[in-house]
């Protein structure tokens, strides 16, 4: 047979049934879709944020710290500025704004910028151009959402602190932004030099400087960033170059890149189960065809030629499909995440990924296909003489599949290591994958055997058709449930977990309080519980805080730590805090004694806290007020500082010096949003040290909150309000979008389970109409045959429901355990609905494809004998 | 032409094996005309698939113009088929996604033989089908597929054609043209006929026949 002929066959045989073949081509549509869509998402987005990553940081060498620059620090820089190096600095605070005519108040996050900054990026503004004005005057350019939240207009005046600034313009797009981060706190532009006028920069503020650097040749940027880092360390400045920060993206991004590139690999493999059984139902109307073939003299070889050429022709045609339609859902990825991404994802398909999902989709199409495809081999053209005794494929051993089935599992393993870009992560996702569609599997047969043993005399003649229907022979009952199941599984794993996950911040729109007030200082406590009295709020805690860091631990001083490390890290410069991975034989975790901690003093333990070593000290009350002072470590911190109880930790308070001896270890649910401190301390140790205060309110309406914000801060312009509602909505925002995204990937995986079923309907077709006709001829309505059909697919999927979705409870149940720490739950409402659409989806999938049923008359039956 | 040994076909079903064929011996004669007949089940259609090398015996051989069946593996004797044995179907057994016209060129294609549909569709004018060319087998009368598949036995000149109850799903009028058009063809092109049948009047119309019952011949004109 020459290659044109075989062509010309295979194409002229697939007449008729290319229907059938669609099942095929949307399996591998599906997973291809799946696979370009986030690859090229995640491409895309490492290539934007790559190519922005200058104008994302501003700068070639940033500084960062919470303290003003040191002596030496500010030395370097004005060196540096003298050798014609830009330099630009920025001090960031949150603050409260408040509108100067009508009183409206708003937290912010005030960014006093120099002339200069940013050195890289365009930042847009409304009216355009506004940013170069910035500097002329006291003005400010903030965003959008602070001038909603005022009331304000452009040329209105607010204050912040003791300082007024005009508004002259919204900033629309800023390099790097998140957009929703600015429904926390909006940001409010100001010119430096005019930042002490707000009077907000004494004791206790929470303020960050930084320093932005522009040095173009990005070597100079590293010599300076080598020689300098010993200096700035010393003086806990941490810096960061562009070439850093470009390393960091490709490394968070990579992230990214390879979890969605797991997820796409994921959806690919569900296309090729698709395939697989696509294919089987495929095959099985064409047996006859075979038949004949090879009575006419076709070579088993020809036959198996034949048919992959369909194969591969639909998977040629469904992997372009897909590549098409992962393009669209790379479109919408981006919208759904509106406000979340930090650069624009330009719309475009990304090359390497539609070619990798071209290739991959071939391949799979066709290894999946040759699965199925291989049975025919044994076809016997006997059948052509007596279709119905023959059996339909000669069962026993055969290499040639088994080793197909071998090499495809080795293959698709490969594929997950290669995505994994980790041999033993790659392994064990693999193993995960295996070990689930095993547990699927057992499941189901377990299922099944219960459903058939069960004892079902009493029931109604229809719904014992339907069971019996589920064990007719030739079935695709296991492969259904597999396959929907997996489906159902992964669904209800990601709902199951993602609402464990998220528990904890969604829970916190019912707590106690919704107004906090920070900052607030000790004389300021009354004055201000007066004011929220006028508005029948009523304060519902008070908490003290106290900034401090740590002079020593077990007596040994903290900057003997430190330049411990300066001598063995040999090149001068200081790791980052994250490559200090474990604390080594006790010693203490560097950013743990670097670090600056705002504790608290106070008698008991709160709801939030829960000892788990040493003794409280109300039970105990052992220092009498004297040092060294008793207190709680938080557990994590307790280790990464290397200490146990008993061990003595001094600390430095504004210069004063501070005892202390562990006394007791707590665990903190750190997921509440009450306040939380790693170092509690006994009220005695820190009555009289310098401490701002944070106040906890409930305000009942919208109204109450706005105008009790407003009175405080007239009054008291130090003073900070957040209103929690406004971050838990900010939250509820993220949280939405997010889980969109997840489920609608997860939905992938569903839709290939519903190809897989809609293969199954297809493979017995056949022996359907027949049996539906003899009903009919033995006088069943079509109601009956309806409800026997109704029956038999709504049992599908709750079998493959109750499969997946109790595996699911397993497997979230040991995430949220082992992988998050979270405390597990149920959620049964979301599970509920998952199984109701899956259950009603597969019903209506079965009847709807088996209208062929209803439509066939008895008639037509017999003469197709 | 035809020589069958010692043929003997069992099936096993768990524990009981069934002997469905036993020590069948026969031969036919280049161009005869040899009718098989028998009640339902006594293994006609498994003869007819033994001698035509569909299957394999469980015991005995075949032997179809010299070249013994036995040693030849299942594509061997497609190869086989395609080159010296023709099919007819009581079940027509057209390929329903292909037209009457392709479907009559399947066998010649197979061989990779060129400008195959002029032959095609010369010889479904032959069997009286030049208008139906282009139609699909659904689109066919039963009478016209099985002329369609006449046409797709003989096109490829084999040297023996193989019959399974050709008329069984036609009605009496019908199925008497098919067998004509057979008769007519063996004598045309001198190729060997086999005809599966239980009808003993269409037998009659054959040289040769031989009377199956219970897996033995029973009966065979030549011998008697
Ligand atoms: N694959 C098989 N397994 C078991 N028995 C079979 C098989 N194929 C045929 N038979 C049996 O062989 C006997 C002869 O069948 P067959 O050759 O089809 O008879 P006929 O064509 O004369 O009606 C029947 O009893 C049939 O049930
Ligand atoms: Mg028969």
């Amino acid at each position: 047979m020459t290659t044109r002929q075989l062509l010309s066959l295979a194409f002229r045989e697939s007449r008729f049934a290319r229907r059938r073949l669609f099942l095929f081509l949307s399996a591998i549509s599906l997973g291809v879709a799946a696979l370009v869509a986030v690859q090229g998402f995640a491409s895309t987005m490492k290539r934007e944020m790559s190519a922005q990553a200058r104008a994302m940081l501003g700068a070639d060498v940033q500084l960062q710290s919470r303290d003003p620059f040191g002596p030496r620090t500010t030395e370097v820089l004005e060196s540096l500025a003298r050798g014609g190096i830009d330099v630009a600095r920025v001090t960031s605070f949150a603050s409260m704004a408040r509108h100067a005519e009508n009183g409206a108040t708003r937290l912010v996050q005030v960014r006093a910028a120099e002339p200069g900054f940013p050195f890289y990026g365009t930042i847009e503004t409304s009216p355009a151009g506004q940013w170069a004005s910035l500097q002329d005057d006291r003005n400010a350019v903030v965003e959008p959402a602070l001038v909603v939240a005022l009331g304000a207009e452009i040329g209105d005046v607010i204050e912040i602190g003791k300082a007024r600034f005009r508004i002259i313009g919204e900033l629309h797009r800023m390099p790097g932004d998140i957009e929703i981060a600015s429904s926390f706190a909006p940001r409010v532009f100001i010119p430096a030099r005019y930042v002490d006028e707000t009077e907000l920069l004494g004791y206790g503020a929470r303020v960050t400087y930084e320093a932005f650097l522009r040095v173009p040749d990005p070597e100079l940027a590293e010599t300076i960033d080598e020689g300098y880092r010993p200096i700035w360390r010393a003086e806990r400045v941490r810096s960061r170059t562009l070439q850093e920060q470009q390393e960091q993206i490709d490394e968070a991004l990579g992230m990214l890149g390879r979890y969605l590139g797991l997820v796409g690999v994921f959806a690919l493999l569900l296309g090729g189960i698709g395939v697989a059984s696509a294919m089987s139902a495929y095959m099985s109307r064409k047996v006859d065809s075979i038949a004949v073939l090879r009575c006419l003299g076709a070579t088993s070889r020809e036959v198996l030629a034949l048919y992959l050429l369909q194969a591969g022709a639909m998977g040629l045609l469904g992997a372009l499909v897909g590549v098409l339609a992962g393009a669209v859902v790379q479109w919408v990825l981006p919208q759904m995440l509106t406000g979340l991404l930090p650069v624009d994802v330009p719309i475009r398909v990304d090359g390497p990924a539609a070619l990798t999902g071209l290739v991959a989709g071939m391949a799979t199409a066709l290894a999946f296909a040759l699965l199925p495809l291989l049975e025919i081999r044994t076809v016997s053209p006997l059948r052509a003489l007596r279709r119905r005794v023959e059996p339909l494929i000669a069962r026993g051993h055969d290499k040639l599949r088994l080793g197909m089935a071998i090499a495809l599992v080795v293959g698709v393993v490969a594929l997950i290591v290669y995505q994994a870009h980790d041999v033993f992560a790659g392994l064990g996702v693999s193993l995960g994958i295996g070990i689930t569609l095993l547990a699927l599997w057992l499941a189901a047969r377990a299922c099944t055997k219960l459903l058939r043993r069960a004892p079902h005399a009493g029931f109604p003649f229809m719904f014992r058709q339907s069971i019996a229907n589920l064990y007719r022979p030739g079935n695709q009952t296991m492969t259904v449930v597999v396959a929907l199941g997996f489906g159902a599984f992964l669904l209800a794993t990601l709902v199951l977990t993602q609402a464990n996950l998220l528990r904890p911040l969604t829970a916190n729109s019912e707590t106690r309080f919704n107004l906090v007030l920070l900052d607030v200082q000790v004389d300021q406590i009354e004055p201000v519980r007066d004011v929220l009295a006028m508005h029948d709020i009523e304060i519902l805690d008070s908490v003290p805080l106290v900034s401090m860091r740590i002079a020593a631990v077990k007596g040994e001083p903290v900057r003997r730590f430190l330049e411990d490390e300066l001598v063995l890290d040999g090149d001068g410069s200081l790791p980052e805090p994250t490559q200090d991975l474990e604390p080594d034989e006790g010693r203490p975790r560097r950013w743990a004694l670097r670090r600056e901690y705002r504790s608290t003093f106070r008698e008991t333990l709160t709801e939030s806290e829960r000892l788990v070593a040493g003794r409280w000290w109300n039970e105990r009350n052992a220092t009498d007020g004297e040092a060294p002072f008793a207190v709680s470590l938080e557990q994590d911190i307790a280790r990464d500082l290397g200490v146990t109880l008993g061990d003595r930790i001094d600390w430095d308070i504004q210069g004063v010096t501070v005892p202390t001896v562990v006394t007791s270890i707590r665990a903190v649910d750190w997921a509440r949003l009450e306040p939380n401190f790693f170092a509690v301390f006994e009220p005695d140790a820190l009555r009289d040290a310098p401490q701002m205060w944070v106040l906890l309110a409930r305000a009942e309406t919208a109204e109450a909150r706005t105008a009790a914000q407003r009175d405080v801060v007239a009054q008291h312009p130090n003073v900070s309000v957040i209103d929690l509602t406004l971050v838990q909505a900010a939250l509820d925002e993220v949280i939405g979008r997010v889980s969109l995204v997840i489920r609608f990937l997860a939905a992938f995986s569903v839709a290939t389970g519903f190809v897989v079923l809609l293969g199954s309907v297809a493979t017995g077709r056949l022996e359907r109409i027949r049996e539906s006709v003899l009903l009919k001829t033995l006088g069943a309505t079509r109601r009956q045959i309806g409800a026997i059909l109704l029956g038999e697919y709504a049992l599908l999927g709750l079998l493959a429901v109750l499969v997946g979705a109790g595996l699911s409870l397993a497997a979230s149940w040991a995430l949220a355990r082992f992988l998050f720490d979270v405390p597990f739950e149920a959620a049964l409402g979301p599970m509920l609905a998952i199984a109701a659409v899956i259950v009603a989806l597969s019903a209506a999938i079965g009847l709807s494809a088996s209208r062929e049923v209803f439509r066939t008359t008895p008639m037509e039956a017999l003469r197709e004998e | 032409m035809l020589i069958a040994r010692g043929l003997e076909k069992t099936y096993r079903s768990g524990e009981r094996t069934l002997t469905v064929l036993r020590d069948v011996d026969l031969e036919i004669d280049e161009g005869d005309f040899v009718a098989i007949l028998g009640p339902s089940g006594s293994g006609k259609t498994t003869l007819l698939g033994l001698l035509a090398g569909l299957d394999t015996p469980s015991r005995g051989s075949v032997a179809i113009d010299g070249t013994d069946l036995a040693p030849l593996t299942e594509d061997e004797r497609a190869r086989f088929r395609r080159d010296n044995v023709g099919f007819v179907f009581q079940s027509f057994q057209l390929l329903p996604s292909l037209t009457a016209l392709e479907n009559v060129q399947v066998p010649l294609e197979l061989r990779g033989d060129r400008n195959v549909s002029a032959r095609a569709a010369a010889l479904l004018e032959r069997v009286g089908l030049s208008g139906r060319l282009d139609h699909y087998p659904t689109q066919l009368s039963g009478g016209e597929q099985q002329r369609v598949a006449l046409a797709r036995a003989f096109v490829h000149e084999p040297r023996i054609l193989f019959a399974d109850e050709p008329t069984g799903n036609l009605d009496a009028a019908t199925g008497e043209g098919i067998i004509a058009l057979m008769e007519e063809l063996n004598r045309e092109r001198g190729t060997t006929l086999v005809l599966v049948t239980h009808d003993p009047l269409l037998a009659g119309r054959a040289r040769r026949t031989i009377r199956l019952a219970d897996g033995k011949i029973v009966a065979d004109s030549a011998a008697a």
